[in-house]
């Protein structure tokens, strides 16, 4: 007998988004696609975008909002600038409507590979990194009290 | 007439590539670049007379005790210091500040007051409120227009008896406004306050002469006039200097210890506390050398025609506003277009092989009076050329299609 499979991986939508920026050609697509994803999706309910929320950058403004929803986290986010919330877009899809322990237990090496890895860089002060951080914080949180 | 291919070739630096596009560097209020000459000085140093100065009696120790105080004597020159040992050599532009709000901590009374302008970067705001609290001392702040410029009358009504210190920049780190510090500096002398004026953005474009300012403390870092980073000075009127207790205790900066009382060494050594920065002390020099080698009004007037063509080509860009518009300035450019935030503008053109600062500059004051996050700030220096000026605005030009 094998095992159906009923939920979409961490693994399974980083695999994805690899495959989808591979077919970019230049840098200049991959940022006209995160430009394209920061302005088209609405990630944040307004009354979520409090100075509790707020992850303050040096450079951008991020914020997000986790609440749990069965068992799974459910995270929304925004930020000031647009290829910020580009990046925010891509991590949403990939953490949100998963278990705590799968976004404990996973990485975020697939952003080298689809080639925003100096997004990511603690010295460039856009939140991002904190937000990260933020996230595996809410994950642990929950973790702690499904225990 | 200054010869800009041939000024190039000093600075191995911008002969690199970034992402693969050629670098064109306009960070330069952030840092400036250093060229071989300076790089020269610094590993002769350490290839050939690297040791600890002022205590040893070996050859190498006094040959780098010369070259440092050469250096300080090229510092004192260069300013036109009276005296040498009215020049500090510290860490660089923060840590003069922090010198000196330490020293006043100790001159300060709870009625007294000081005044900041409101241009200032985060180095010098936070060490006067920490002084402040300390102190128990109001600390009140001469208000800015819409131009960058400070509004010169409120300043003459915040001035009174109970003034004791001025701090302002010479110019402004985010905008570039160059503030009139002549007028700044005879009112406050006329209510008997001192004035500290902070450099570290005005040295690499002009020679001060603080005999001729008149300024009781002004202070500047070496990495910002093609010298290394971590080194930068302080200057400070010999009977200021005098009053001040020193900043940290240690070795060098004593005449003699005893468990029971320490009676610390004179001007300079009162505020050099330890082994300093030798080789970045002898590389500030080298650089002085160099900038005045070139001539400091050759590179104003160069720098100006730069700022001139850039700003009338970035204008030309739909939605684009600098921020600073004053008559005075230096060549730094401030802007953001439209509602595109500059941190999606400074990404593009980095991929675009420009380098640009973007975001608040630690200037927060001026970003929280112009209601923005942040600005998308390029600097100029006297290498960059005019070809790199027309990359730049194409690059802007770039981002801004990708953008709205």
């Amino acid at each position: 007998m094998h095992k159906i499979k009923t939920t979409v991986t961490i693994k399974d939508i980083q695999n994805d988004i690899i495959e989808e920026f591979s077919m970019f050609d230049d840098w200049m697509q991959r940022y006209e696609y995160m430009i394209e994803l920061g302005k088209s999706l609405p990630l944040i309910d307004d009354q979520y975008k409090t100075d509790e929320n707020i992850i303050k950058g040096c450079q951008s403004k991020v914020w997000v909002h986790a609440e749990m929803k069965d068992d799974k986290v459910v995270f929304t986010a925004d930020s000031d600038a647009i290829i910020t919330k580009g990046i925010i877009a891509i991590l949403i899809r990939v953490f949100s409507n998963q278990t705590p322990k799968a976004i404990i237990e996973a990485d975020t090496g697939f952003i080298d590979d689809i080639g925003l890895k100096e997004h990511l860089s603690p010295t460039r002060a856009n939140g991002l990194v904190s937000m990260i951080k933020q996230i595996k914080m809410y994950a642990i949180a929950y973790q702690t009290q499904l225990n | 007439m200054l010869d800009v291919t041939v000024i190039r070739k000093d600075f191995p630096i911008l002969s690199r590539k970034v992402n693969g596009k050629p670098l064109v560097y306009l960070d330069n209020a952030a840092t400036s670049q250093t060229p071989q000459q300076v790089i020269d000085v610094i590993v002769n140093y350490y290839s050939n007379y690297n040791a600890n100065i002022h205590r040893g009696v070996h050859t190498l120790s006094q040959e780098a005790t010369d070259k440092y105080e050469e250096a300080r004597k090229k510092i004192q020159t260069h300013f036109n210091a009276e005296k040498a040992h009215e020049i500090i050599f510290t860490s660089g532009t923060t840590h003069s500040i922090n010198l000196v709000a330490n020293g006043f901590a100790s001159l300060l009374k709870s009625d007294d007051e000081v005044i900041v302008s409101a241009l200032e970067h985060h180095s010098n705001i936070v060490p006067w409120q920490m002084l402040c609290e300390k102190t128990g001392a109001t600390l009140k702040v001469i208000p800015m227009n819409e131009k960058g410029e400070l509004v010169m009358s409120d300043y003459a009504n915040l001035l009174s008896n109970k003034t004791k210190l001025v701090f302002v920049n010479h110019i402004s780190n985010a905008l570039g406004v160059i503030n009139p510090i002549e007028d700044i500096i005879e009112k406050a002398h006329k209510v008997g306050a001192a004035v500290l004026v902070d450099g570290a953005q005005a040295c690499p474009h002009i020679k001060p002469n603080v005999q001729q300012l008149d300024v009781d403390f002004y202070v500047a870092s070496a990495h910002k006039m093609c010298g290394p980073t971590g080194v930068g000075m302080l200057y400070g009127k010999e009977k200021w200097l005098n009053k001040l207790p020193p900043y940290q205790g240690g070795g060098e900066m004593i005449a003699e210890v005893t468990f029971e009382k320490t009676t610390y060494a004179d001007l300079p050594h009162k505020f050099e506390a330890g082994t300093p920065n030798i080789c970045g002390g002898i590389a500030f020099g080298a650089a002085i050398d160099y900038m005045n080698a070139i001539g400091f009004d050759n590179i104003a007037t160069y720098e100006n025609e730069l700022l001139a063509y850039a700003t009338k080509k970035l204008l030309d860009i739909e939605g684009l506003r600098i921020y600073g518009n004053s008559k005075h300035k230096t060549s730094v450019i401030s802007f953001n277009i439209g509602n595109v935030h500059p941190y999606d503008i400074g990404s593009i053109v980095d991929k675009l092989g420009v380098a640009v600062r973007t975001g608040h500059h630690c200037a927060q004051p001026i970003m929280d009076f112009y209601k923005i996050p942040g600005t998308v700030r390029a600097s100029f220096a006297f290498y960059n050329t005019f070809e790199e000026v027309d990359v730049f605005v194409d690059a802007v030009k770039k981002a801004s299609q990708m953008l709205t």
